[in-house]
């Protein structure tokens, strides 16, 4: 794992729950206990209800891809022997949406709605990254 | 019903500076010479100014940057503020200008914005670049750079309308027409569709020649009041009505990927202007990337929700065309400064005879100038004409 060149998150106060969840391979979002909606990126109050209560909980790792890109163009050293990539907003069930890869198929095999499940890809002792492959294979 | 500001303040000078790679200049430098540019084709003296919007440089970043402007520049400011909205800066200092004045802090404010993006590692710069706070989310899984969030806008507005790459390369096409007729221009050869399909994908589905220009460069205008206006060198040019509208900051919460903040930006400053958009004689839509214009121009109402890639053939984008789009070449051709030229190359056509005669919208009375920036997460419109009603 010393070989890791890709830009990794930097962990902080909001954000750290979410991150040592994927840690541990079961990645929990925020819900807010007042109204008991999901929310992501992180952050202390509900964008729906401003409560500051709320609860990390598990989420399925179900959901489908809302849109897709392949990148081409290298931005970054670390990626250049994986472009072309995909690049995937993906839609929880949930609710939220976060940025994903969906692996294990081609990029131009990748298609709007198509449904897809989470695997983690374990990059440091710390980091885990919630990655995507298509539902069921 | 028009707004009590309709026609209430003009603007009175604008100024551009050179455009491209200019290795020699500091942001710094851009920005005063915008400034004196646009001063001394409003006729002012530098003394008359006394309100300065400057935009927060993005690679070469500054604290208090407008104060710092200001008296770099001799103005001695009872109204100064850094505007940071993206490419929606430009559009949104003119409206800062206008609510400054109305309020009485200030009588003349010149807006100006620069950028060193093209030359930038070979300039010292002192500060750190800026960031959006998002990219831990981002970079962790590839995901760099703004062409990104077009390109997923794009497959969305692809999936939802049958929008297809070719139609994107109408937008491409008309904007480099325009910019052939630009000296200022830095992409001068015309191109075509086929030239569009055959240029590399980038960040598919978006192409080289979807993407807009990095450059080096500035320009600065002068807003002041009607009354002040009447007294100066040049024709005013009226601000008759202006909207904003940021509707969402992650691209992960956008409510919509194909209906952006344009919608109800541009509602708002039609509406102030008592002016219908069938009543504007020429659009400077921001385009830093193709499906950018498009998306604008069907939130602004030119024509339904997915129907822009039909509605931008033929010619109607054109020059001569119903409605000519980025008479000066826009981000894609002429150069990148995130808008500010949009807004400059608006107050040039309504002026009548600041650009080259096959260049001008003929008899324009009324043209429109969209702002757009960051994660398809903010806009600002502005409606400009040549009379104050």
């Amino acid at each position: 794992m010393s070989e890791v060149v890709i830009d990794l998150p930097v962990l902080d106060p909001d954000s750290k729950p979410f991150w040592e969840s994927c840690r541990r391979h079961e990645m929990a979002l925020q819900r807010c206990a007042a109204c008991g909606q999901f929310r992501f990126p992180p952050r202390v109050t509900c964008p729906h209800c401003l409560s500051e209560e709320y609860t990390w909980t598990p989420v399925r790792g179900r959901g489908t891809v809302y849109t897709f890109v392949t990148f081409h163009h290298v931005y970054h050293k670390a990626w250049a022997d994986k472009a072309p990539y995909n690049v995937s907003m993906i839609e929880l069930e949930e609710g939220p949406r976060l940025w994903s890869n969906v692996v294990g198929i081609a990029p131009e095999e990748v298609t709007v709605g198509m449904p897809v499940e989470i695997f983690y890809e374990d990059v440091t002792d710390e980091v885990a990254l919630p990655k995507f492959r298509p539902a069921g294979r | 019903m028009a707004s009590r500001l309709k026609g209430k303040f003009a603007i009175v000078g604008v100024g551009e500076t050179k455009l491209g790679k200019l290795p020699d200049w500091t942001t710094l430098g851009l920005h005063l010479d915008a400034i004196k540019r646009a001063v001394e084709d409003a006729g002012l003296k530098i003394q008359d100014v006394d309100g300065l919007v400057t935009n927060q440089p993005l690679e070469d970043t500054h604290r208090s940057y407008a104060v710092r402007v200001a008296h770099a520049a001799g103005i001695n400011p009872t109204y100064a503020t850094d505007l940071a909205l993206g490419g929606a800066t430009p559009c949104a200092m003119v409206q800062h200008a206008v609510m400054a004045i109305d309020a009485g802090l200030c009588k003349t404010v010149v807006c100006v914005h620069a950028r060193k993006q093209a030359t930038r590692h070979q300039t010292p710069t002192r500060g750190q670049p800026l960031r959006d706070g998002e990219e831990d989310f981002e970079e962790p899984f590839g995901l760099y750079g703004a062409v990104v969030n077009h390109a997923m806008a794009a497959r969305r507005h692809m999936f939802e309308y049958g929008t297809k790459s070719e139609d994107l390369a109408e937008i491409a096409v008309a904007t480099r027409g325009h910019a052939c007729l630009n000296p200022a221009a830095t992409m001068r050869k015309p191109i075509t569709v086929a030239d569009h399909q055959g240029s590399r994908w980038i960040v598919e589905p978006l192409r080289l020649l979807d993407c807009c220009l990095v450059s080096d460069g500035g320009g600065a205008v002068v807003v002041t009041s009607a009354a002040r206006a009447k007294d100066l060198r040049r024709p005013a040019v009226y601000v008759l009505g202006f909207g904003q509208h940021h509707p969402h900051f992650s691209l992960l919460e956008a409510r919509s990927l194909t209906t952006l903040g344009g919608k109800v930006s541009a509602e708002r400053a039609f509406k102030m202007a008592g002016l219908r958009p069938s009543d504007m004689h020429f659009a400077e839509i921001y385009d830093c990337f193709t499906i950018t214009t498009l998306i604008t121009l069907e939130d602004y109402g030119f024509c339904k929700k997915g129907e822009g890639k039909d509605w931008v053939k033929n010619g109607r984008i054109a020059l001569g065309g119903e409605l000519p789009v980025n008479t000066h070449g826009g981000l894609l051709s002429q150069a990148h400064i995130e808008g500010m030229l949009h807004v400059t190359e608006a107050v040039r056509q309504l002026r009548w005879d600041d650009v080259e005669p096959e260049r001008q919208a003929k008899e324009c009375r009324y043209g429109v100038v969209s702002g757009h920036g960051a994660a398809l997460s903010m806009h600002a419109t502005l409606v400009l004409g040549r009379e104050p009603a």
